[in-house]
């Protein structure tokens, strides 16, 4: 392919994306080994990875789609299909086990009316399953969006989920932890 | 030379190899998948499992990965002990989890290595009541079928395609039991030794397309040892066939030439021996231009009747016939008459790789190639011209890395490791060619010329090297960019140049050869590796390089009989004003090509599937390739047609046994008679009268239930099986299978082991030479020293063939899968052309030459030497050969065609 | 009161300690001291005499570790070498790394760069889990501070040793915890574990010498480095030297991570530290260090918490933090949840935890749902025979799995034998 063609695909990439690429290539011994950092960089600014943002990622740091999807494939919070605007990590560990956190999971499923891989109808939340958030002295724990919240209750997830909608149409978004 | 113990037993192993190398080539039976006797150990599929001791006292001891465990002295292990047995019927029943009922609907049923492994740790039955992993297949292109469910995750199809051939699109998706091998997309595989995976792959995921349309079983096929015709490396293929088909071709190990790998060329090229433009019956050319079919008689004696009404008569030759069949041509029209068929030019070349073949110049193996530690690449398209050496020259820049991992006591074998180790790492590789080229990726230095400057480039390095003046040109000055390759070549503890006739430039191979002879000097070690044009260019050079074939063509014969040879590309727009001055002509050919539709006569003629013949390649290694099945009708051996033409009426051919004809045999003696320096190719197999404990080589399997069954639809009565008069093998299953020397071989097989991975059972060890000896027979013994070249005339020519690996090689393009990958007509511009002629990538241009007009879709490409344009060497546009400039004009009326080298697939093709 | 070095700027009630507040409590005293000062061998002998072992799972001594880096070539051996911490803290159970981290960057900071004074690396990197957000941004902001006052970079503190830290946030994936797979992420690669040998120290990240330690491991190197090796043995009451963040979860009435000495026994710091069982909860078994660790039981708890006596117990100490089954939790649901993450988080390299573990995950669900034979038990110890040994597998993650199934077969055998009889689960916590 001609470099013309190679510079239009990379610049469906933003300028401040492209930028923070460079930069993290900068202290790398080559291009590719920027990989996670560039699709995570991308995922930030656009909340997933589409297959146009993968192969222009894989243009900037010459690789082939294929062998940069592998990767992308491999990594659960590198997500290749839409999220919602929050990603809910529901630690589904065992400590949070124990805990009770199964009851709770049942419970923001039924209440976002989504499954774990699943968006809600708004738009507004993503359910997937995660490791052990590292909190386990206040199990339950997830995450929303950037937020840690932890000893989870019904009644906390009444509070947080307030606003869900109850729209019951779902849209399934599969990714590496949505097995359940 | 370590011993070790294995359950008790002394045993002497090679050192260096892991324990896996060692139990196999002891003849000690050890399953295994992720293993790859060219690809080393990774220890992904656990397979290969042992129980290792400390010391005598440890009656425990603890599990080990046979293939990832180097061989110590002393070292003690145990392949019986019931803990190493039930650890790996464990890695079975596991991997049998998920891997699908489907062995009778299965490519790969009968030559398994799963279904062999599975039988071998004895795994019989089901205890996993759960579901199985499904995944979705891909569409992989024209050769290669995908049937992910049978995946048992052994990593070795990304490894070999990343990793050993350089494929990018073809990766390893997801993780933990969702792994998926294949594309990001469906589309065509494009690495051009995807075809590999076929054979890599341990069980039916990555499968043939060419066999499965008609597909047959392995132990259903006819097959018998041939040489690939694709190009003039002679890379080793069984052929099989069915019913009188070509059904697959399949990698026949050669220790020093192909190893365990094919080029898509010589394994899915195949297909022209069916193809629908095949010649079934001589034909005569009637008032009204159209062919008569008529039977052999007729023709031939047609054809005497023209002979004795002509006085002169002109025999052309062809490099891409056996060396058999342009002897019996050169009998007939005597040598002042006979040319071996390739252009003057295409002569000259070989003349020189015939120098540096009888020079004391080393011209290393394909295996030897993967030794080098800095290799030129000057001017030769090494990639379509000549693909099995990429491939070689691939794995040679890997030499660096072995260094580095001597350095740090990693064995070779611990492929991964070494990859890690080595990183980006690689030795010195310089390519000087005039467009881009898969190489480029893994070369330390690449350089975009237009010939003349490659050659002026490869005078000047041999010029540098040793200092002596032998360019008539005055390059004054040492560029950097010289500088640097001298350095690279002169630091080298083996250094090999390689170039060849793929720009068809004397200059270019003559600086290669010249470079090659300043190294020598200092460094013995330094190889020179030409790639000759066709699989027996080197052969018929060695025949007979001495006739002119325009100089013949405008002694104006009476009379012309071409063999296996189309003029069309090899004349060039000249071709038609040529051609049709020639009273007479008769074409013997196995395809309907312009040159057979200008003929007055054509003969049919046996492919390399359908007759035995000797072939000569770039090492000037002899091979013989054997007669797959009898042709139907009559269709026959080239060389036949040819004593038949001589013996006129007497010489027609009766099931192929007139006893007036001179057997293959007997043809190759009288060849060795007038050619000493050919002795060599009696030897290059045994003779017709070669018996094993009285028996002939089988081209069968012995459990052929097909031979029987084949036509049991239509009588029971199964027909008397043909005879092969012409070699030591026999058609059906009678015979001897495993004993045979390597050139009489069918197939590879062996107890318990239906898969070619029981290749190691014909190895001397693993990897290693035939048991019974490397077959073919180097004909050149090099010791001439050969003085260096002076520069010709410096061509200006701007307009470059390109080779294509599809498309290029008349034969193979017919194929009805290759065909399919072939490029459209292109014309590859610099963007100061393509400015000048106001078009840009996907535009469309025209030229004009004698051949009428041509158009072409435009590729601009920055980093093509400015002044050149390079269109395809493909049939469409073989009326550009030989011309040195053209003119383009823009079309205005043109459907963009962005990228003409991507295939436009035939959707149906494609499942949905 | 006993020293608690590692966590001696950390309180409940306080936020991050931030350079000045690290410095003027004597942090990079030690950097101060040794870089220029003492030799990067020097400085090794110490670690070594401390007998320092690693705090991220294994225990390998650290000082050992260190020492099978081969000495600095740039002749022969040109190019950078690597220190890397392990923050990717992800072992099911585990909170110790979070909390250093978030609260006292420098402390990390400082025994990285005193780490790779020792090792003569010159880049570093933080490999920490991408939902460690806060702890990502203190340590950002950290390294600009220490940069700033050249204790990190080129020429720190006017000598000839420069070191450049790097925070690297993950995708994800537990199995990016074990330190070759973590070096593949790092390469921006698939994080396939690799086989040793070469271990990381010898061909590491992109092939060259490398060092993976725990973040736990690198933040006692500082005080080691100040107060000296005998000091950091007298802080152990058996065997190990030092202290070690020791937690405990589940349902205990006081959960929570403390810095105790090394040989505190699992009694003190269930009982003492965790304030017991809750009300009307018994103990019926823990894990005593994550997830991958074996069961122990009642009569374990008086063990002093060291690699040693653990082992001999059976099990592992691991990361030290404890996991605690109640008697109201059932032991199949706890082992099917176990297992399920393990199945799930296996890279898919080698097939016997690829195929292996999914396979036992489906058998202890169906066991839990009531729905299991007697040859499912036999099944699952066969299972955890072909996975369960380190050899078996490319890597230990697989193996790390089958310790609290093979564990939890032996201790609570009559539970699986339960469920099967009685084709339930009768616990309040399980059930499928
Ligand atoms: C599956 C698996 C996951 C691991 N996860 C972690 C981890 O999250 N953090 C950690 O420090 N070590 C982890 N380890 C241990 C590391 O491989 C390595 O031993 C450790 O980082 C070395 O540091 P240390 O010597 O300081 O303990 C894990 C090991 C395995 C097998
Ligand atoms: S045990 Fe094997 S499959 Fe499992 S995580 Fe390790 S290497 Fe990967
Ligand atoms: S062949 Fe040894 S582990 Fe696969």
């Amino acid at each position: 392919m001609s470099e013309a063609v190679n510079n239009s695909l990379i610049n469906a990439l933003s300028d401040a994306e492209i930028s923070e690429i460079e930069a993290e290539i900068s202290h790398l011994p080559d291009r590719r080994s920027a990989a996670i950092d560039a699709l995570k960089i991308v995922q930030r600014h656009r909340g997933w990875v589409s297959d146009s943002s993968l192969s222009s990622i894989a243009k900037l740091l010459g690789m082939s789609e294929a062998e940069l999807d592998g990767i992308a494939t491999f990594y659960n919070l590198i997500y290749r299909k839409p999220v919602g605007d929050k990603v809910i990590l529901y630690c589904d560990s065992v400590t949070c086990w124990i805990m009770g956190g199964d009851n709770l999971s049942r419970k923001i499923k039924s209440k976002l009316n989504i499954e774990y891989g699943e968006t809600t109808a708004d738009n507004k939340y993503t359910l997937l399953p995660v490791t052990c958030l590292g909190d386990c002295d206040h199990a339950p724990a997830m995450m929303v969006g950037d937020e840690l919240h932890h000893d989870l209750t019904e009644q906390s997830i009444d509070s947080l989920f307030s606003d869900a909608s109850d729209d019951t149409s779902n849209n399934p978004i599969g990714g590496e932890t949505s097995n359940d | 030379m370590p011993t070790i113990k294995v359950d008790g037993q002394d045993l002497e192993v090679k050192a260096g190899v892991n324990l896996l190398e060692a139990l196999l080539s002891a003849g000690i039976d050890l399953p295994y998948f992720c293993w790859h006797p060219a690809m080393g150990s990774v220890g992904a599929c656990r397979q290969c499992a042992v129980v290792q001791y400390a010391n005598d006292e440890d009656t425990r001891g603890r599990i080990v990965m046979g293939c990832m465990t180097p061989v110590t002295e002393g070292a003690m292990f145990s392949v019986q002990t019931e803990n190493a047995v039930m650890f790996r019927d464990s890695v079975i029943e596991n991997l049998m989890l998920n891997h699908p009922h489907d062995c009778p609907v299965c490519e790969e049923g009968g030559e398994c290595h799963l279904q062999d492994m599975t039988v071998m740790v004895g795994h019989s039955s089901r205890r996993y009541e759960g579901k199985k992993t499904t995944f979705n297949n891909q569409y992989l292109g024209p050769f290669i079928g995908h049937e992910m469910n049978r995946c048992i995750t052994c990593y070795r199809c990304v490894r070999y395609y990343q990793d050993y051939s350089g494929g990018h699109d073809l990766s390893a998706f997801a993780s933990r039991d969702r792994v998926f091998f294949g594309r990001s997309d469906d589309g065509v595989l494009e690495n051009e030794f995807a075809g590999n995976l076929v054979e890599v792959c341990p069980t039916g995921v990555f499968t043939d397309k060419t066999l499965s349309k008609h597909y047959t079983r392995k132990w259903d096929l006819q097959s018998a040892p041939t040489v690939c015709t694709g190009c003039a490396l002679g890379c080793n293929t069984y052929t099989s066939e069915r019913y009188g088909q070509i059904r697959r071709v399949h990698n026949r190990y050669h220790h020093e030439v192909n190893g365990y790998f094919l080029c898509d060329r010589g394994r899915f090229g195949a297909g022209y021996v069916s193809s629908n433009r095949r010649i079934p019956q001589s034909g005569i050319r009637n008032a009204g231009g159209l062919y008569d079919p008529v039977n052999l008689e007729a023709a031939i004696s047609k054809i005497t009747e023209m002979i004795s009404s002509s006085a002169k008569i002109v025999g052309i030759g062809s490099p891409r016939a056996s060396l058999e069949a342009n002897h019996a041509l050169r009998d007939l029209v005597g040598s002042e008459n006979y040319c071996n068929g390739m252009t003057d030019t295409d002569r000259e070349l070989h003349g020189i790789i015939l120098d540096a073949l009888s020079s004391d110049l080393v011209t290393p193996t394909l295996a030897d190639i993967e030794d080098y530690d800095a290799i030129l690449v000057l001017g030769e398209d090494v990639t379509n011209h000549a693909p099995r050496l990429a491939l070689s020259i691939r794995q040679a820049t890997r030499n660096r890395s072995a260094e580095m991992a001597d350095a740090t006591q990693i064995a070779l074998w611990h492929d991964a490791a070494v990859r890690e180790l080595a990183q980006h790492d690689r030795s010195s590789l310089i390519v000087a060619t005039p467009v881009e080229d898969r190489l480029d990726e893994v070369a330390s230095q690449v350089l975009r010329l237009k010939p003349s400057d490659i050659s002026q480039l490869g005078f000047d390095i041999a010029e540098s090297l040793s200092n002596s003046s032998l360019s008539d040109s005055n390059s004054s000055e040492t560029s950097a960019e010289t500088a640097s390759i001298v350095t690279a070549l002169t630091n080298a503890k083996r250094p090999l140049i390689v170039s060849g006739t793929s720009l068809q430039n004397a200059n270019i191979m003559k600086a290669a050869v010249n470079v090659a002879l300043a190294l020598k000097t200092n460094n013995p070690e330094t190889g020179l590796f030409l790639c000759a044009s066709e699989c027996n260019s080197v052969g018929v050079a060695i025949l007979d390089n001495q006739g002119s074939l325009t100089g013949l063509l405008a002694s104006e014969p009476d009379m012309v009989v071409l063999l296996e040879n189309d003029l069309a590309p090899r004349l060039g727009q000249g071709f038609e004003s040529q051609v049709s001055k020639i009273a007479n002509l008769v074409v013997i050919d196995h395809l309907d090509n312009a040159s057979t539709s200008a003929s007055h006569i054509v003969l049919p003629a046996a492919t390399f599937a359908e007759a035995e013949g000797t072939y000569v390649n770039n090492e000037g290694r002899a091979q013989r390739s054997m007669a797959v099945y009898k042709p139907k009708g009559d269709i026959q051996a080239s060389y036949h047609l040819m004593d038949a033409i001589q013996l006129g009426a007497k010489g027609v051919i009766n099931d192929g046994a007139s006893t007036e004809l001179r057997s293959s045999t007997e043809i190759r003696h009288d060849l060795v008679n007038q050619h000493p320096v050919l002795r060599g190719i009696i030897d290059a197999a045994p003779e017709a009268d070669f018996r094993i404990e009285g028996s002939k080589s089988s081209r069968m399997t012995h459990r052929a239930s097909g031979r029987t069954a084949m036509l049991a639809n239509i009588s029971v009565h199964e027909p008397k099986q043909p005879v092969d008069s012409e070699s030591a093998m026999a058609f059906t299953m009678e015979g001897v299978q495993q004993q045979t020397p390597a050139s009489l071989r069918a197939y590879t097989w062996s107890p318990g082991w239906n898969s070619n991975q029981s290749i190691h059972k014909f190895q001397s060890e693993i990897g290693g030479s035939d048991t019974g000896g490397d077959t073919g027979v180097i004909l050149i013994a090099p010791n001439e020293s050969l003085t260096p070249y002076t520069i010709g005339q410096i061509d200006r020519g701007t307009l470059v063939a390109k080779l294509h690996i599809f498309g290029s090689d008349e034969l193979s393009a017919n194929s009805e899968e290759l065909s399919q990958l072939i490029p459209r007509p292109y014309i590859r511009l610099s963007s100061l052309n393509a400015n000048a002629l106001g078009v840009s990538n996907g535009d469309g241009v025209s030229c004009q030459t004698q051949g009428g007009e041509l158009q072409m879709a435009v590729i601009v490409d920055d980093n093509l030497p400015v002044d050149c344009m390079v269109y395809p060497r493909i049939p469409a546009t073989a009326q550009l050969n030989g011309i040195e400039s053209i003119e383009l004009s823009k079309i205005t009326e043109w459907v963009s065609d962005l990228n003409p080298l991507s295939p436009k697939l035939i959707t149906t093709d494609r499942t949905s | 009161m006993t020293e608690t070095p590692l966590t001696r700027n950390i309180a409940p009630d306080k936020g991050p300690t931030d350079l000045a507040a690290y410095e003027a409590n004597g942090g990079y005293d030690a950097v101060r001291k040794s870089v220029g000062q003492s030799t990067p061998d020097d400085v090794l002998e110490i670690i070594k005499d401390s007998n320092l072992r690693g705090r991220g799972g294994a225990g390998f001594p650290t000082g050992m570790k260190w020492s099978f880096v081969p000495k600095p070539d740039p002749v022969q051996s040109p190019g950078h070498r690597y220190l890397v911490a392990n923050a990717d803290e992800m072992e099911p159970g585990t909170f110790k790394d979070r909390l250093l981290m978030e609260f006292d960057p420098h402390q990390l900071i400082e025994g990285m760069v005193l780490s790779a004074y020792t090792l003569s690396a010159d880049v570093g990197y933080i490999f920490i889990r991408d939902e460690y957000h806060v702890a990502i941004k203190r340590l950002r902001d950290a390294i600009k501070e220490a940069e700033n006052k050249n204790l990190l970079g080129d020429r720190i503190l006017g000598s000839d040793f420069n070191f450049h830290l790097y925070v690297h946030i993950s995708a994800g994936r537990y199995i990016c915890g074990e330190e070759t797979a973590l070096l593949n992420s790092l390469e921006g690669k698939r994080a396939t574990p690799r086989a040793k040998p070469p271990f990381p120290q010898v061909s590491g990240l992109w092939g060259r010498p490398t060092i993976v330690n725990n973040v736990e491991t690198l933040c006692n190197i500082p005080h080691i480095i100040a107060n000296g090796p005998d000091w950091f043995k007298s802080l152990g009451l058996g065997s190990d030297g030092g202290t070690k963040l020791f937690g405990a979860s589940g349902r205990v009435k006081n959960p929570g991570c403390w810095e105790l000495p090394m040989g505190t026994t699992i009694r003190e710091i269930l009982e003492e530290r965790a304030g017991g069982m809750k009300d009307g909860y018994g103990l019926k078994g823990f894990l005593p260090g994550g997830a991958s660790t074996d069961f122990l039981v009642a009569e374990h708890l008086d063990l002093p918490m060291e690699y040693e006596s653990i082992m001999k117990a059976g099990s592992r100490m691991g990361t030290g933090t404890m996991i605690i089954l109640d008697d109201r939790t059932c032991p199949v649901g706890m082992i099917a949840n176990l297992e399920k993450f393990f199945a799930r988080e296996s890279c898919g390299f080698c097939t016997p935890c690829r195929e292996g573990l999914p396979w036992v995950q489906q058998i202890l669900d169906g066991i839990e749902a009531g729905e299991g034979s007697l040859r499912d038990i036999e099944i699952l110890e066969r299972q955890s025979q072909f996975i369960g040994a380190i050899g078996n597998t490319h890597c230990a993650h697989a193996p790390g799995a089958m310790e609290p199934l093979v564990s939890g077969l032996k201790y609570f055998r009559d539970d699986f034998i339960s469920h099967i009889e009685n084709k339930q689960c009768q616990y309040a916590v399980g059930g499928a």
